[in-house]
């Protein structure tokens, strides 16, 4: 199940951890990023908890975590190469995985449909 | 596209602020500077050497022996010793052109009017503004006007570009080698494409103009420097030259002269530093500086900050106090409630490329 939100995240569910990222159109807006701060793993994050800081050259910002959960894994890759997240932000520069403490509220989140909608 | 002082202004073009940084530096970069204001001082009496001598009223530089052709940087004062703005004079044999900050035009037209309406008037040009900045600048100017390859740093001179005279100097805001021109309001589209249609010249926006500028150590006024810092302060003091100084022939005499030179002969109590932040997190405007990790009172703050593409590197500028200020410091800044150390480094971050000689 691949769904978006807001904050232009995308978080994939795979059993009841998700993995999150940003999307394309965020590192459009954001233009070439140099800098990924992730969260710790094991930190427990409340919907809307400051979870990591991406830095472009042009500014920096927050993501949030989109769903409360646990952090059960986090990609040092984007960390040592942050042009990943610009290259592949829906694949290989993923940002952090989410155990979630209620998987059915992905539910609520935006379907690809709506996400386009809100970025088109 | 950003309002920026009263115009729409493009953060980057297609290729994206780090390429165009990059870009720049390996090839050419062409910057519509056009928002910047260009004012022109001419002489009652017809002779630029009066309007010379008006304008060291207001700023601490030597006008004086700023020769035909040439260009130099300046700084305007208030009566604190406080930076009005931060300019670029050049004297074209019967007027001095002064080209200013976007956000500071009116008010140093109203200033410069103020002061010296009786000896000059004072007018501003409603002209375009091109930068063309880098190793290839040379060479895809000298396609249009191939005299510019005689011109040396600082000099400005009047050239023919798409049929037009154009007032073209040899400077500008990146610490590459490269050149600014000033053309008639319909003339800079043709001369911007013109240069555009060479694949050596790519289009540069804001976002890269403040790094190249932050690598080259220059200031941004309202960031760097602006009424609350002096000159001294700002290490600009090579702007005020020997002539206008306590002893010189012509000292003082312009706006906050006692202070600056109080501060000349005695220090200033801070600095403006470059700081190298450890790490890869920028450091940007307003964070704190500390003179150690658990250090709880603030000794400065950065001014502008950023990462810096030549250098693949965080950089930044700040003031410190003079105890915390020499190159090889170690100080501690403030981010995101984090403390992360940063070095004090000479500026400029690069080797600047300017043509000089």
């Amino acid at each position: 199940m691949l769904k978006y939100t807001e904050e232009h995240e995308w978080l994939k569910l795979d059993g009841d951890v998700a993995t999150i990222g940003i999307t394309k159109h965020a590192t459009e807006q954001l233009g070439d990023i140099v800098f990924v701060q992730l969260p710790d793993v094991g930190a427990k994050l409340a919907k809307g908890d400051s979870a990591a800081v991406v830095e472009s050259v042009k500014a920096a910002s927050d993501v949030f975590a989109p769903l409360a959960g646990e952090v059960v894994d986090i990609n040092q890759a984007i960390v040592e190469d942050p042009a990943l997240v610009n290259t592949d932000p829906q694949g290989a520069g993923w940002f952090f995985k989410l155990r979630l403490d209620d998987p059915k509220a992905m539910d609520g989140l935006m379907d690809e449909t709506a996400y386009k909608k809100l970025t088109g | 596209m950003v309002p920026f002082a009263g115009y729409e202004m493009p953060v980057q073009y297609p290729l994206g602020v780090l390429k165009e940084h990059l870009h720049t530096r390996a090839a050419a970069g062409l910057f519509d500077i056009s928002h910047m204001g260009q004012i022109a001082l001419y002489p009652r009496s017809g002779r630029v050497a009066n309007a010379a001598v008006a304008l060291e009223q207001l700023i601490p530089s030597d006008m004086v022996s700023l020769e035909p052709g040439r260009q130099r940087y300046s700084l305007l004062t208030n009566e604190k010793g406080g930076i009005l703005d931060d300019i670029m004079v050049a004297n074209l044999g019967d007027y001095l052109l002064l080209v200013v900050n976007a956000a500071c035009k009116e008010a140093d037209e109203a200033h410069l009017r103020a002061k010296l309406g009786n000896e000059c008037d004072v007018e501003r040009l409603d002209r375009a503004l091109i930068a063309l900045q880098g190793p290839k600048a040379e060479a895809a100017l000298a396609l249009l006007a191939p005299e510019c390859a005689g011109m040396r740093f600082m000099d400005m001179r009047t050239l023919i570009l798409m049929g037009a005279e154009c007032t073209v100097a040899r400077s500008g805001y990146t610490g590459e080698d490269g050149f600014e021109i000033s053309a008639p309001a319909d003339v800079g589209r043709e001369v911007a494409e013109e240069l555009l249609a060479n694949p050596c010249v790519a289009p540069v926006g804001l976002g890269a103009r403040d790094s190249l500028r932050l690598e080259a150590g220059l200031c941004l006024y309202g960031s760097d420097i602006d009424v609350t810092t002096t000159p001294v302060e700002a290490g600009l003091s090579w702007a005020i030259q020997k002539v206008r100084r306590s002893g010189g022939v012509r000292e003082g005499g312009f706006p906050g002269a006692e202070i600056i030179f109080g501060q000349l002969e005695r220090g200033s109590p801070r600095h403006r530093v470059g700081l190298r932040p450890e790490g890869r997190a920028p450091v940007r405007a307003g964070a704190p500086l500390f003179a150690a990790e658990d250090a709880n009172a603030q000794m400065g703050a950065v001014t502008s900050g950023g990462f810096g593409p030549s250098l693949n590197a965080p950089i930044a500028m700040g003031y410190l106090p003079t105890a915390l200020a020499m190159p090889g410091t170690s100080v501690v800044a403030e981010l995101r409630g984090k403390r992360l150390s940063a070095t004090v480094t000479p500026l400029p971050f690069i080797v600047q490329k300017y043509k000089r000689g």
